[in-house]
């Protein structure tokens, strides 16, 4: 089997698994925007005061819905020992965990940008911020899921999993969340969004290509 | 002589316990040296009266606080290239000397900004990376908590401190970034007065005493790591009998 075509193969059946169960995917989902509706509620309803903290909330609440999907990314395989088949199999475990990364941004990180733009609408976001706030999203999330995969694998089947995972990947994701709310602020602001989205998209490249065989090695290590 | 031999624990065991006292002798030795500059031969500042005297304590933790993290660092490259024991025993040793460290540089620095600057704490950026470095302390010591197999635990938390130590001066930089995007410098050590040579010399007594201190300690503690892991085994049977 070719490079590709395992990482096809990983990202088919991580997708295919996610359709017959798409509660896990609509959960985060709704968490995104439920989360996200919650502020105006504590903080009023002025419109300068949404204006204002809108890009980090909806940044915060999109950070805390990928954390939310991060558990399930490596579970579901542990426990049922598929994940002892895939690290036998003799295919590289690294293309194995891009596949299921690519699935679960699929599943995860695209419909958190579906919505953003409503968000973006309840906080009264400038209408340009709103492309921003996409772009931002677009290369952010997979360095959440990235860094959030490395972390959810070292934590693979320990009874603390979920909260520890938390403590691992917050203080990893400060600058995401630093470059993303930056961006859509700067553009509110009528500066440039550039230069935060380049360090965006930098922090992405060099995710997707450090992120899929760091996890990979973390599998090992948890499950050896 | 072979270096190696030491990275087994049951040679490195008496090694460190014969070197703790010396280095823990030092660090006393150093810390009553440096406060005694500090406190009593270095001149009041004149623009921050006697408060400013707090940085003999909190600039050496803070440097403590960063190099030991590196150090933990280097030790879980070891971890993972050599899978050598006691590298990842090493690392968990240090983790709770630069979590304190960390902590006492934020205390400080807390009480001195209070009077100085009129607040127990802003967003600055050094503020906030170190207040981030320690909840990576934290992680790291909450990660080997939670895993039973030690080995495990080494590897897990080796794989851990390396991502962390690659994402420490993106963190910083961004931060600083941040801090400069959202407000004015408010506060800039950078722009502090130079100082003078005995403040210095009181300074890097204090520094040193903080090496001599974590080394002690490190060594102290990864020899009950050792004892712990190694219970079952011959030598610490017989070293116990």
């Amino acid at each position: 089997m070719t490079e590709l075509g395992t990482i096809g193969w990983a990202l088919r059946r991580d997708l295919r698994l996610a359709l017959r169960r798409p509660s896990d995917g609509l959960n985060v989902l709704g968490f995104f925007v439920l989360a996200s509706s919650m502020f105006p509620l504590a903080v009023g309803p002025q419109r300068e005061w949404l204006q204002r903290i809108g890009p980090g909330v909806i940044w915060v609440a999109a950070l805390l819905a990928v954390m939310l999907a991060l558990p399930r990314l490596f579970e579901h395989d542990h426990a049922d020992g598929t994940l002892d088949g895939m690290v036998a199999s003799g295919r590289s475990l690294s293309l194995i965990a891009a596949g299921k990364l690519l699935a679960a941004w699929l599943v995860t990180g695209l419909p958190l940008l579906l919505v953003a733009p409503l968000l973006a609408l309840a906080f009264s976001l400038p209408a340009e911020a709103v492309p921003v706030l996409l772009g931002s999203l677009l290369l952010g999330t997979p360095i959440l899921l990235g860094l959030g995969a490395v972390a959810g694998a070292l934590t693979l089947g320990l009874k603390a999993g979920p909260v520890l995972l938390t403590l691992l990947c917050l203080p990893l994701y400060v600058p995401v969340l630093v470059f993303g709310a930056g961006a859509v602020e700067a553009q509110a602001a009528g500066l440039s969004p550039y230069a935060h989205l380049a360090l965006l998209g930098a922090g992405m490249l060099f995710v997707a290509l450090l992120a899929p065989p760091a996890a990979a090695q973390a599998l090992r290590i948890s499950v050896e | 002589m072979n270096v190696f031999r030491f990275a087994a624990p049951q040679v490195f065991y008496p090694l460190a316990g014969r070197l703790a006292p010396w280095f823990a002798a030092a660090a006393v030795v150093l810390a009553v040296a440096g406060l005694y500059v500090g406190f009593a031969v270095a001149p009041t500042d004149f623009q921050q009266g006697e408060v400013y005297r707090i940085i003999f304590i909190h600039v050496p933790a803070a440097w403590m606080a960063m190099f030991v993290y590196l150090v933990m660092a280097g030790y879980a490259f070891l971890t993972l290239v050599f899978r050598s024991r006691l590298s990842g025993m090493m690392s968990q040793a240090l983790a709770p000397t630069g979590a304190i460290m960390c902590a006492i540089s934020l205390w400080t620095g807390a009480i001195w900004g209070k009077p100085t600057w009129g607040t127990y704490w802003v967003w600055d950026a050094r503020l906030t990376s170190t207040l981030i470095l320690l909840f990576l302390y934290l992680g790291y010591m909450a990660l080997i908590a939670a895993i039973e197999d030690p080995r495990r635990a080494d590897r897990a938390g080796a794989l851990l401190l390396l991502v962390g130590v690659v994402n420490v001066p993106i963190i910083y930089f961004s931060v600083q970034w941040w801090n400069t995007l959202h407000q004015g410098a408010s506060v800039s050590l950078a722009a502090a007065p130079r100082m003078a040579a005995t403040m210095l010399t009181g300074m890097l007594l204090m520094a040193l005493a903080a090496w001599m201190y974590a080394i002690a300690a490190a060594l102290h503690r990864v020899r009950s790591i050792i004892l712990e892991r190694e219970r079952h085994s011959r030598w610490v049977r017989q070293m116990l009998a």
